[in-house]
């Protein structure tokens, strides 16, 4: 509307046509609400276009993930004597975590198939079960010491070839010798099927667990952990520090070189590669602080120096947001500076600084390289208990398992993706709530 | 309050307690004022007297606001103004290293141009300065102080059922009246007002002109107008300022009716502003 008066007086003024105007300007309508058309096509189209990309991601992902989510078990009824278990009787959890159940498993499964002889038969056969059915039963008879005598069934994982052989990823027509599972076990596998031995059952262990090199076995917990100690620290350390930063410079920091300067040494910052940081933290945490290795403590430290310009850069333009007036009626009524930031200013820019921060700890939470510097590349069992304990995290354990050649470790590392996207979500659900909370009317 | 103030003024303020005439509230002394290299007030010399509205006109940027914004300091927020000379309240230089500016603007409230209340309730928007003051031990005392500046305000009888709703959810004279009963709640000296009614409707602005008739008998008002109605209407003392110079300066009726420089004259008469 005002356009369009602009125009006409333009035309007028500028003595071109006085009497056309009208026409000229419904001409030139149609060509400004035909440009507006093409605009918004454009627009749709390129979100059409992140939609179909996203939506190809997550169906290859979720879809490769799926299977990791389920593990082939067998049920298998074993007799658990006591001479091999505990011979003298004592129930003694050190002895009962001793004992070779492997023995007991091996005896037990040989029975399913007595017409298999061989020492090489009995190898290719025994490497059906997965190392990890062993822990089954130890932990059967420590948790009930009682077994001991019985004859029970013990549902066990299979090893991972079997495991993909049964969800179908190990193609039985190719020949025996570009397969990791032979004829003779895909032939007695179907035995343990037709006998109703095998059951195909939600993978606890992939939540449960750390890291493996068998993957019937590797779970996420570890890494979860470590991503989980290591975010924490990057939030503690980081946060304080950057808005107390941000607020200095914005509010209380006279501007002169010196402050130029360290404005645009942040800005610098916030664009060094991250490896660089992983090497500082490695020359300087662990090397001259002597903190300890692969600890998420000091990868927490690290992606703590690499999100602090994000979130300084963010904390300032939002408290730069808040409109000048407010702060003029706070001042005008007598309040000092710091009232002035902590009762106004900062609530207000409050939901700016959080969503800045929120984007520097999804950066953080994805961060792989300066991780590998530190030492969080290797390969840790154990669940951490804390910041101070080794650990991996979970893009670092994405990378380790993508890097495996096992087959089973595919579906895994797709499931990683998930649930570090899982973490993401989490992450933004809770940072909009928090925004939420603060946001006031204006 | 007076007395112990002009105890701490120190020899080297120029204005003594003995140089302020009776009924002078605020003293300007051959202010000037600089943002960076451009100077913005050229000597300017002012005598505020106490419980009158005294009004600064003058077209845009003839220096009006820098100097009501020069009276309360609110001009230190800007990085680059500079003042010189005096300005003596009560006697005392404002700008005297011994002055607490905090202190100083609980003394001299400011209303401004746009509304601006606090993205908070409407108690405790009036309740925020005596809260960082302290001027209230118990809730009872500022729930009285809340009431008391709002009727003030002429505010109390629309918002009395609603205080707990957020003040930017009032009308735009409402939340001006509002800004002022916040003002008052401070019970300030002097109050100083930016062209209060520049962004309001007519209606609201007469409730405004009023209101700040009635606030007179209690505080020291300043207030800077573009519109000459309103200065007539509402102030006994009239200050004219141009390019920085205060031109002239005398009782209201007078101003309107028989300016002595014909500048004044020009400007009231709409020939120039």
């Amino acid at each position: 509307m005002t356009d369009a008066a602009t125009t006409m007086n333009g035309n007028t003024g500028g003595g071109l046509t006085t009497r056309n105007s009208g026409e000229a300007v419904r001409k030139s309508l149609k060509r400004r609400y035909a440009a507006e058309k093409r605009f918004q096509m454009y627009g749709i189209l390129a979100i059409f276009f992140a939609i179909c990309m996203l939506g190809l991601l997550f169906t290859t992902i979720i879809g490769k993930a799926v299977p990791a989510f389920t593990q082939t078990m067998i049920n298998l009824e074993v007799t658990l004597y006591p001479q091999d278990i505990d011979p003298d009787g004592t129930r003694d959890p050190q002895v009962l975590s001793r004992a070779n159940y492997r023995t007991i498993i091996r005896q037990a499964f040989f029975d399913l198939f007595p017409d298999v002889t061989s020492r090489r038969d009995k190898r290719q056969l025994f490497e059906m079960i997965s190392p990890g059915a062993v822990f089954e039963i130890r932990d059967q008879v420590l948790k009930n010491p009682d077994l001991i005598g019985e004859r029970v069934t013990i549902q066990m994982p299979l090893s991972d070839d079997i495991d993909q052989l049964n969800k179908g990823q190990i193609d039985r027509n190719l020949p025996e010798a570009e397969r990791r599972v032979k004829d003779k076990q895909i032939a007695w596998f179907e035995r343990l099927e037709n006998r109703g031995l095998v059951e195909t059952v939600f993978n606890t262990t992939f939540f449960t667990a750390g890291d493996s090199r068998e993957p019937e076995l590797a779970g996420i917990r570890g890494a979860a952990m470590g991503s989980l100690f290591t975010m924490l620290v990057t939030l503690l350390v980081s946060f304080p520090l950057a808005v107390s930063a941000a607020i200095y410079l914005e509010e209380f920091a006279p501007v002169n070189k010196w402050t130029q300067t360290i404005e645009v040494n942040i800005n610098n910052l916030a664009a060094v590669p991250s490896i660089v940081f992983g090497l500082l933290g490695l020359a300087v945490f662990i090397n001259f602080f002597g903190m300890p290795r692969s600890a998420p403590v000091v990868g927490g430290l690290v992606l703590a120096l690499m999100t602090l310009p994000t979130i300084i850069i963010a904390a300032r333009s939002a408290l730069k947001s808040v409109p000048p007036s407010i702060r003029e009626a706070a001042y005008g009524l007598g309040a000092s500076p710091l009232q002035v930031i902590t009762h106004h200013v900062l609530p207000l820019a409050m939901p700016g600084i959080l969503t800045g921060t929120i984007i520097g700890m999804a950066q953080a939470l994805g961060e792989t390289a300066p991780l590998l510097m530190i030492g969080m590349v290797a390969f840790i069992v154990d669940i951490p208990q804390g910041p101070l304990d080794p650990s991996t995290v979970l893009p670092v354990q994405i990378y380790i398992w993508a890097d495996s050649p096992e087959r089973a470790f595919v579906e895994r590392t797709s499931a990683a993706i998930c649930v570090l996207l899982a973490f993401l979500v989490f992450m933004n659900v809770s940072a909009v709530f928090l925004r939420k909370r603060f946001e006031r009317k204006w | 309050m007076n007395q112990s103030i002009s105890q701490d003024t120190t020899g080297a303020t120029p204005v003594t307690q003995s140089d302020a005439a009776p009924g002078i509230k605020i003293k300007a002394d051959k202010v000037k004022v600089f943002y960076g290299e451009k100077q913005a007030l050229f000597d300017v010399d002012l005598d505020i007297n106490e419980n009158e509205v005294t009004s600064l006109i003058g077209p845009s940027g003839c220096g009006k606001s820098t100097f009501l914004r020069s009276l309360n300091r609110m001009n230190d927020t800007i990085d680059i103004c500079r003042v010189e000379g005096s300005i003596a309240l009560d006697g005392e230089d404002i700008y005297d290293k011994n002055v607490d500016v905090v202190h100083l603007r609980a003394r001299v409230g400011m209303v401004f141009q746009k509304p601006n209340p606090f993205p908070k309730s409407i108690f405790d928007n009036v309740a925020y300065g005596p809260r960082i003051h302290g001027l209230v031990d118990n809730k009872s005392d500022l729930d009285q102080i809340v009431q008391t500046s709002l009727e003030k305000a002429g505010l109390w009888n629309e918002v009395k059922d609603r205080l707990d709703q957020p003040g930017t959810g009032l009308s735009g004279g409402q939340q001006q009246r509002l800004c002022i009963a916040r003002a008052v709640a401070v019970s300030p000296e002097v109050i100083l007002m930016d062209e209060p009614c520049s962004a309001l409707d007519p209606i609201a602005t007469a409730k405004i002109e009023e209101l700040i008739d009635e606030l007179r008998s209690n505080f020291t008002i300043v207030i800077v107008t573009h519109s000459m109605q309103q200065a007539a209407r509402v102030s006994q003392k009239t200050a004219f300022f141009h390019l920085g110079y205060l031109v002239e300066v005398d009782e209201t009726e007078k101003m309107f009716t028989n300016p002595t420089d014909e500048r004044t004259q020009g400007y009231i008469t709409g020939r120039f502003g």
